[in-house]
């Protein structure tokens, strides 16, 4: 059976300062926000955040970068929030910026086990200046590494004592691919139930990749 | 005018095709499409977006691309983000609609960065460029100081290799075949000096 635990009890077991942290969620949807409440309130620091967002001001991720416990953030789209703007230009923050494709296909390859892929998106472009690239087939490919991650926090809606997770709507985004990628895995979950009570049919992620679960006390 | 844009393009899109749309402009073009007459997909991983919802409808946890919250059709599916940009590279996406800053003569796009200024976000554009079937840029002909917006060479830095397929602006619509724009239609009311004058690439007519 998987442990399950206090939102503040797998964050104090599983981070550490300097850890690269995998967080769930296309904006706030999906978001594991009890998970993220407890890390504001830890003393954790100088993290690398890779996540498609840095929240909103003050809001999810976006506390966690006010509070200056993020120097590095590795998403697609930050734009949303002007904290991460002024984060950068005061020299605190460092901002890795990739396509949201590649960035998905990245956490993919680093859990399926890949030395990294060719991927024709943004050949050519100022975002592929520097990479590897390599023509295939007549096309321009650019080498991407696999995304790695020490913890990752996850969002899914129903959980069986295995750590067998199903997700609800668009709430699933990167929280699956994530869970390949990390080290460690905390599933921020809705409902905890029996061991077989959730057909192996719909079963997004198997429990192989989950550690620790966390049921939701925060929701949007 | 963007909703005159909007109802252009989606005359471009044909009846059963995955249709991926981009925030602004090519959000409307939902409106101006037959029900369920394409299925639209959304890179945060929903196939089957449907109409906004009513109060009763809301759910906070379904929402497209552009954060707004949606409803889905009958045999919408979901899928994750890795699987949601595989079906885009792939190829299994028929047509993707998006905005953008700058076009060039031989349809090459620009939408993502502006120099000079900080550049935080690039989402999902060059992945949808790299692989979707068929490109259809809407935006405004001119930008608000009434430069240009197509343009012989780019100023601002490109998104991607691949060119767009069709521009439709407010004056007319444009095809791209073998890298050059070709018009296609001019709205009405529009003279083709009119367009000339409002457009610094060259185009076949």
């Amino acid at each position: 059976m998987i442990r399950v635990l206090s939102a503040e009890e797998a964050v104090a077991e599983v981070l550490f300062d300097g850890a690269t942290l995998m967080v769930g969620g296309f904006g706030l949807v999906g978001k594991p926000l009890t998970l993220v409440r407890a890390l504001n309130a830890s003393a954790f620091k100088d993290l690398t955040v890779i996540s498609n967002n840095l929240g909103e001001p003050g809001k999810g991720l976006g506390e966690t970068l006010r509070l200056g416990k993020v120097r590095r953030a590795i998403g697609s789209y930050f734009t949303t929030n002007p904290d991460v703007a002024a984060a950068v230009i005061a020299g605190k923050l460092q901002v890795t910026l990739i396509p949201q494709g590649t960035m998905a296909e990245a956490m993919r390859a680093a859990g399926a086990g890949l030395g990294g892929f060719y991927t024709p998106t943004a050949a050519g472009t100022r975002l592929a200046e520097g990479k590897e690239t390599r023509v295939l087939r007549g096309r321009e490919y650019v080498l991407e590494e696999p995304l790695h991650a020490d913890v990752a926090l996850i969002r899914a809606h129903r959980a069986d004592e295995l750590g067998n997770l199903v997700y609800w709507k668009s709430a699933r985004n990167f929280n699956p691919v994530m869970a390949t990628a990390a080290k460690t895995v905390v599933a921020e979950v809705d409902e905890i139930v029996e061991v077989g009570a959730l057909d192996p049919e719909i079963i997004v992620t198997p429990h192989l990749y989950v550690d620790r679960l966390v049921i939701a006390k925060e929701r949007l | 005018m963007k909703e005159l844009i909007a109802r252009r393009a989606a005359r471009l899109l044909k009846s059963g095709w995955v249709v991926n749309l981009g925030i602004g402009i090519p959000t409307l073009v939902s409106r101006y499409v037959d029900e369920g007459a394409v299925f639209l997909h959304s890179e945060n991983g929903v196939l089957g977006v449907g109409p906004p919802p009513t109060p009763a409808q809301l759910d906070v946890n379904l929402i497209d691309a552009g954060k707004r919250p949606i409803t889905v059709r009958p045999g919408a599916a979901y899928f994750d983000s890795a699987q949601s940009f595989a079906m885009i590279r792939g190829g299994h996406v028929d047509a993707a609609v998006l905005g953008a800053l700058q076009v060039d003569g031989r349809g090459i796009i620009a939408n993502w960065a502006i120099p000079g200024e900080l550049v935080l976000g690039v989402g999902g554009a060059m992945d949808l460029l790299s692989g979707v079937r068929s490109v259809i840029v809407v935006m405004s002909h001119t930008t608000r100081d009434g430069e240009p917006k197509i343009v012989s060479e780019l100023t601002l830095p490109k998104s991607s290799l691949r060119p767009a397929d069709y521009i439709v602006t407010e004056l007319a619509t444009f095809r791209v075949r073998e890298s050059v724009l070709t018009l296609e239609e001019l709205m009405e009311g529009v003279s083709l000096d009119d367009l000339r004058s409002r457009t610094a690439a060259a185009f076949r007519t």
